[in-house]
């Protein structure tokens, strides 16, 4: 066997075709692959590093790159519904068609604005109430009895061994107008009537809140726990009042822990469906409910796939914007 | 790691990628029969007896929306033999190819059919060539009899007004007023209440359609498409815009649990969608032959008519009529007489352009934007 043909796969790419893999590796999920496939390894301990890149590769990657061309596809009546890109049509052509009225279409109809904003909002509503229902309990369990944490993290996370739809489903049982919770506030007399709450926003922020208060938790219960607390014993010494001293050094401290948690329950949120759609009103219009009408009502992959792009950009602009912070988090500890 | 184990590794991966397609494309047919059918809409006996008398395995799934089976049949390889989607969606589905034709010299009871329910079908299959009906139904109002007598003594029964008349609907706003989350079930209706034709596909018309359910949308209380049934039958709401079967199951849930709620269904004097869902065979589906013998199966009389006296739809079958519960079959509200089934109308086969119009007006409906 050639020297050549041991090179890593990465490499060999690479060493092809400079002009085109210089202007692919710009783009940034490829240049992740090419980096990927650069780092291919030879030996078995690089192979298991390799792993999450083939895992991304696979079930991020590739489904974004169909997504993503099938946004650029025009709508028929077919199987599948929508037309191919490529067309081999003209002898010795090949012809790349790209529809971007999909995208332009999005602009033409404040539909789509007012349902991303509305998602934003909801989904940041959510996160912030999470934080301050979750920094409390965080900050209990990681200053409670090392013997407790153990089971206190368990029962955080305990939650997650029944189906989420289930739990979900479990909220309509309480909020209903004849659920648990209307039912004993009148058998008490504190109320007459039954109190609204099912297909209200009110009840999709009691689930978002419910369902990712968990992912809020852990990472601010791990910042806090690895905290020195001498830190604020030598607070404590200078004369620091225990506010005071939570304030100034606990909670930025803490701040890389926020801005996870943050993350965790903003993004998930921003596209959740199932939540909404179960617990909130016919006025709830989140994103997630604009791109099942699209893609199930008006049958337009097309569209629904533009849909799905344009919210992955509103992520990803968000997950550079909480990097920065993060790391500018960092730099000032 | 050798570059011959690479190559071990990424054979593995194509043969696990391809996997899918290789176990599909399996030439002789085994016992088994993979059915995709809407929740609640069969006998409880009728897959045991099949099962029993042919030998086959059936594996039964369910759905609740057209709109799902409709994306899975689109993507292909649902590993479904029999589906039964409406029959306004399967027109677009046989437009695209979805469907294989019936072998009709495997389906002896056939001729069991009612010619005048195949004769609307046929609009939407040409020459019945690719589906048979399962269930029919009509999309109407259900009600609450004593709630409505009391809020409204002379309440309109039997007209659209009742859903549509802003100051009648408006009556009954406080004891709870519903509708189908389905563009395609109201819009119409409201058509045909304004006198307006149903299948026009302008958006002239449909612009006066979405104004009439605009007017009454202050007094309705939810769209939604399944939740009314339980509604319905505990109290929480009064008066539905839903499908026969749906309120006919809402009163029986009504009757086993004595809750003193009567529920009643009434096919509006204007006209009113009448809907069919049908069982078609996918092109791709891999047990063709068991697929038409569970669809002669269906077509026996007996066999059909036990899932009517169940899901209270009528079925399109005529040879049946005369095994399905008599306190059913003589039901108006299910199994309409002649003058009333003049005035009911099947749903038209939108075009894409006229669908997107549609979803976008109920949208505005439901959420003012």
């Amino acid at each position: 066997m050639s020297r050549g043909s041991q090179l890593p796969l990465g490499d060999r790419l690479a060493a092809g075709p400079r002009g085109l893999t210089s202007t692919l590796a710009q783009l940034p999920p490829l240049r992740l692959l090419l980096n990927a496939l650069a780092r291919l390894p030879l030996s078995g301990h690089h192979a298991v590093i390799g792993l999450p890149y083939l895992w991304l590769g696979l079930f991020f990657l590739v489904p974004f790159v169909i997504v993503l061309k099938i946004s650029f596809a025009d709508q028929l009546i077919a199987q599948p519904p929508y037309s191919s890109l490529v067309d081999l049509a003209t002898e010795g052509y090949i012809s790349l068609k790209l529809n971007i009225g999909n995208y332009t279409f999005l602009g033409s109809d404040p539909l789509y604005f007012n349902a991303y904003l509305k998602s934003v909002e909801i989904a940041f509503c959510s996160a912030l109430i999470c934080l301050v229902i979750g920094y409390p309990m965080a900050y209990a369990m990681a200053r409670s009895d090392p013997a407790w944490r153990g089971v206190l993290l368990m029962l955080v996370v305990l939650p997650f061994w029944t189906s989420f739809l289930l739990r979900v489903y479990a909220w309509i049982g309480l909020l209903n107008n004849n659920g648990i919770i209307n039912n004993v506030l009148i058998g008490l007399g504190l109320i007459q009537e039954p109190i609204v709450m099912m297909r209200t926003n009110f009840a999709v922020y009691v689930g978002i809140v419910y369902s990712y208060l968990p992912f809020m938790i852990l990472p601010l219960y791990s910042t806090l726990e690895k905290m020195d607390l001498t830190l604020l014993e030598a607070a404590e010494d200078l004369g620091c009042r225990p506010l005071k001293a939570f304030f100034t050094i606990t909670l930025p401290l803490s701040m890389p822990g926020v801005i996870a948690g943050f993350s965790l329950v903003f993004i998930p949120a921003l596209g959740e469906f199932v939540i909404p759609d179960l617990l909130g009103g016919t006025e709830t219009l989140m994103i997630g409910k604009v791109l099942w009408d699209e893609f199930f009502s008006n049958r337009a992959w097309p569209i629904a796939s533009a849909v799905a792009i344009a919210m992955l950009s509103l992520v990803v602009v968000i997950m550079a914007v909480q990097k920065m912070l993060a790391k500018h988090a960092e730099a000032s500890q | 790691m050798t570059f011959h184990a690479r190559r071990l590794m990424l054979s593995g991966l194509t043969a696990l990628l391809l996997g899918t397609g290789a176990l599909t494309a399996r030439a002789e047919e085994e016992k088994v029969l993979n059915i995709y059918n809407w929740s609640d809409y069969i006998a409880e006996d009728t897959i045991a007896n099949f099962e029993k008398a042919t030998g086959i395995k059936v594996r039964y799934d369910v759905f609740d929306s057209n709109e799902v089976l409709e994306a899975k049949l689109l993507a292909g390889n649902t590993g479904y033999d029999l589906v039964v989607p409406s029959a306004s969606f399967v027109a677009r589905q046989i437009q695209a190819g979805i469907f294989q034709p019936l072998d009709k010299s495997k389906l002896p009871n056939y001729k069991n059919l009612d010619p005048s329910i195949m004769k609307i079908l046929a609009g939407y299959d040409a020459g019945n060539a690719h589906v048979v009906p399962w269930m029919w139904g009509t999309t109407g109002i259900g009600y609450n009899v004593k709630k409505i007598k009391e809020r409204m003594p002379d309440a309109p029964i039997g007209s659209w007004d009742m859903a549509f008349k802003p100051e009648i609907v408006a009556k009954f706003k406080d004891c709870g007023v519903t509708m189908l989350d389905a563009s395609a079930e109201i819009f119409p209706s409201a058509l045909r209440y304004l006198g307006l034709p149903t299948d026009s596909q302008t958006a002239e018309n449909l612009a006066k359609a979405e104004t009439l359910v605009m007017s009454v949308r202050p007094s309705v209380k939810y769209f939604h498409s399944s939740q009314y049934i339980n509604d319905l039958a505990n109290g929480e709401v009064c008066m539905v815009v839903g499908w026969s079967g749906d309120v006919f199951q809402a009163r029986n849930r009504a009757a086993e649990a004595k809750n003193g709620n009567e529920i009643a269904y009434f096919i509006p004097k204007e006209g009113a969608l009448m809907w069919f869902d049908t069982m078609g065979i996918p092109k791709d589906a891999a047990h063709v032959e068991n697929a038409h013998k569970f669809l002669d199966y269906i077509l026996e009389a007996k066999v059909i008519a036990a899932v009517t006296n169940l899901v209270q739809y009528p079925n399109g079958n005529a040879a049946a009529t005369e095994f399905v519960d008599e306190a059913i079959r003589t039901d108006k509200s299910v199994y309409p007489d002649e003058a009333t089934k003049a005035k009911l109308f099947p749903n038209a086969v939108n075009t894409p352009a006229y669908d997107r119009l549609t979803t976008r007006a109920w949208t505005r409906i439901k959420t003012n934007q």
